[in-house]
């Protein structure tokens, strides 16, 4: 069999360097250890035939590579696809095990000392475990596995050294019991002891590899390791502090709706000061108007002007109103960064402490409705900060399905931090009602398109199964680490994306596109929504930047309920172009140029919508008008999840009928 | 019974879990067939929430209404 084992399609892997490979469950606090073996110089690639990214890096003459965190290596998704081809190709394995969570987490190590590769366990959070009451003999784990074990705190650094100095004592450990004469029986014909495994695991694209069927022992080869897990945990882990703790209390009331409810609006309106309030103003007011508008675009222009006129075509796509030197770095380090630091700060902290999971638990039930399953809350709130962002997050739900749900969810319903600042603004300034009724058609428009979207697609969503990790203080220096390193990453990937986009709208502007876009949407701007010609002008604003669309509504005088009208056709219209061009990078284009052309179709119509009913309704006589518009689209949602509701009974009656 | 129907803090077996995936990726949480779990909480319409020692473990409505299960007074 020719394949290749070198190069695990990863690049800059020179030839005979030795290939060590960090594996672990999530959480485990592997890139810790990754930056501490591998120092600044990292390369970071997208695996192939995937959107994941893997890093790897050199240790003297070495190289480390890390690989996702998964629970087991096999053929369920992505990361447990790569994670395996990276460990069957590995010379060596660290596994970094949670000493919190040995349970679960020495499925895995188990998993890998069966096939073959030598390995070396680092025993992390070994201080917590104490502080928990968690008592390892770290000895007799050592013996039982077979593999020399270091107890480490990574991030206090403590046993790092250790764990370098006995890099080179990694070695084969025991197998499972009872796996090698299955192992024996496939060596000759596989060749490899790993490969093997995993065609005795049921492992279709390792088995095809080698021209065999896969075989059908997974099940009676992860109950024998899973007994075999279990009698090492019994024997090395002494528990000295039973009973409830108050963690796991907490961990208690966040699932239940009762406390869970009030748990999360709490720890949301907490994300709401901090991102909306601190960041959105005061740090963003430094950033983004007195360095960067104050500052630094006066200073560029200054600079390139010497040499190009800023009237010039040139000028305007370099220095001008949305040019790549001035609007996109401003944007992207005076607006986005703080922004995006701090959503990603939160989701850390959320991540860390284990609330996460138990977020995702809670609102299970309500995302399945619009055909998302719990996980689908993570790129949703992100959606909050940068629709960008959160379109990238969608590669971690589990089906394709759910990503295009998502995507589309994203694009169209959610408004961004940029853009919410400026409608909030706009809101407090016309009250109550209206901001009742803004955000109650913007839900429920996002509950009609996920319901639809949800009975029109084939398949049902994919069923929540997630393991809700003891609740822990996060460590600070961790989830600091972790944001930076998310943030440098997003800011990477967007900065091109912004750059396009920037070039782009410059180019229509020199060429008239924009004018001439205006002028297509002024008769339905003005007919339909019934709004000011001007607001046309806003909305292709929008394209360029969401916020800017906002903002250039602002400063049109308009009756509250067209205020509401143009917002909530604004917040509905096109993300803003960067979000596109992410937009075709992860979805094939027809799908991504159909969410955007429905997300014209859609903003106008239920703009058009609000306008016209409450027009209808006799417009200016108080709150009445109000009330009926929100009326009327709540029996419209209703209507559209009863008619979803039997279209799909139906659908399954069909199906079985049809056998 | 199945799982959705099972109450807060009842000891259960697991009796059959049909989906071959997600039986294996079960069994690497320590829950397979034959195994005791306690009910640790139940999200109303939502999902179920088992415990295994330590491993908490959170299923969707919909999976824990294909895990056959038997209550263990």
């Amino acid at each position: 069999m020719a394949h290749c084992h070198g190069s695990v399609g990863l690049k800059n892997i020179p030839e005979g360097a030795r290939k060590i490979v960090l594996v672990g469950n999530p959480n485990t606090g592997k890139s810790v250890f990754f930056n501490y073996f591998t120092g600044m110089y990292v390369d970071v690639s997208n695996y192939p035939g995937t959107t994941l990214e893997i890093s790897h890096g050199h240790f003297g003459s070495d190289v480390i590579i890390d690989t996702p965190g998964v629970y087991g290596i096999s053929s369920f998704n992505d990361e447990e696809r790569i994670a395996r081809d990276i460990i069957l190709s590995a010379d060596m394995a660290i596994n970094i095990v949670d000493a919190v969570h040995l349970e679960r987490d020495l499925f895995l190590t188990q998993q890998v000392i069966d096939t073959g590769v030598p390995v070396i366990v680092a025993l992390n959070m070994v201080d917590e475990a104490q502080r928990q009451g968690l008592r390892i003999d770290v000895d007799l784990l050592s013996d039982l596995l077979g593999v020399p074990v270091v107890p480490t705190v990574a991030v206090q650094k403590k046993g790092l050294n250790e764990l370098k100095d006995r890099l080179a004592t990694a070695k084969r450990g025991r197998m499972t019991q009872g796996l090698d004469p299955l192992i024996n029986r496939l060596i000759n014909r596989v060749g490899n002891q790993g490969e093997a495994l995993l065609v005795l695991e049921g492992d279709p694209a390792v088995a095809g590899r080698h021209g065999l069927e896969p075989e059908n022992q997974r099940e009676d080869i992860y109950l024998k390791r899973r007994a075999q897990v279990n009698d090492i945990v019994k024997h090395v882990l002494q528990e000295t502090n039973h009973g409830a703790s108050f963690s796991s209390l907490l961990g208690r009331w966040m699932l239940k709706p009762v406390t869970g409810i009030p748990i999360l609006a709490l720890a949301l309106y907490a994300m709401y000061l901090v991102i909306g309030v601190f960041i959105a103003g005061t740090v963003v007011g430094i950033t983004e108007e007195t360095i960067m508008l104050g500052q630094y675009e006066p200073a560029v222009r200054g600079m390139i002007g010497q040499f190009i006129s800023e009237e010039s075509a040139l000028g305007t796509i370099m220095i001008g109103e949305f040019g790549l030197f001035t609007m996109t770095v401003t944007y992207i380090l005076g607006l986005l960064m703080p922004l995006v630091i701090g959503f990603y700060l939160f989701l850390s902290l959320f991540e860390d402490s284990g609330y996460l999971p138990r977020i995702a638990t809670l609102v299970d039930r309500l995302l399945t409705g619009i055909g998302l399953n719990g996980r689908g809350v993570i790129p949703l709130i992100l959606g909050f900060g940068c629709v960008t962002m959160a379109t990238i997050t969608t590669r971690l739900l589990a089906s394709d399905r759910e990503r295009k749900i998502a995507v589309l969810l994203l694009g169209l319903n959610i408004p961004c931090s940029a853009q919410m600042g400026v409608i909030a603004g706009m809101l407090a300034a016309i009250g109550g009602q209206y901001v009742a009724l803004y955000a109650i058609i913007i839900f429920l428009v996002l509950v009609v398109i996920g319901t639809v979207l949800n009975t029109l697609l084939p398949g049902k969503p994919t069923d929540l199964l997630i393991d809700l990790p003891p609740l822990r203080l996060p460590r600070l220096d961790n989830v600091l680490k972790k944001t930076a390193t998310k943030s440098y990453h997003f800011l990477k990937e967007a900065f091109p994306l912004f750059a396009l986009g920037a070039l782009i709208i410059s180019v229509f502007q020199v060429t008239g596109i924009l004018e001439f876009l205006q002028n297509l949407l002024a008769p339905l701007t003005v007919g339909w929504l019934k709004l000011p010609k001007e607001a046309s002008t806003a909305f292709i604003m929008g394209i360029v930047r969401r916020d800017f669309g906002a903002a250039g509504l602002s400063d049109l005088t308009m009756a509250p309920i067209q205020i509401v009208a143009a917002l909530i056709t604004i917040t509905l219209f096109v993300p803003c172009i960067a979000s596109i061009l992410i937009l075709f990078k992860e979805r094939s284009k027809s799908e991504a140029a159909l969410i955007w052309a429905s997300s014209w179709a859609v903003a106008f119509l239920v703009g058009g919508i609000v306008s016209q009913l409450y027009s209808a309704f006799g417009g200016d006589s108080g709150s009445r008008g109000t009330l009926w518009v929100i009326l009327t689209f709540l029996g419209m949602t209703v209507a559209t999840i009863i008619a979803c509701h039997l279209a799909k009974r139906n659908k399954t009656q069909e199906s079985h009928v049809g056998g | 019974m199945t799982l959705d129907r099972v109450k807060r803090g009842q000891l259960l077996k697991i009796m059959s879990i049909p989906d071959m995936q997600i039986r294996a990726q079960a069994i690497r949480f320590g829950i397979a067939e034959g195994e005791m779990v306690n009910c640790e909480e139940v999200v109303p319409a939502g999902p179920i929430v088992i415990r295994k020692n330590n491993q908490l473990l959170a299923l969707g409505r919909g999976l824990a209404r294909q895990i056959t299960v038997q209550c263990v007074e």
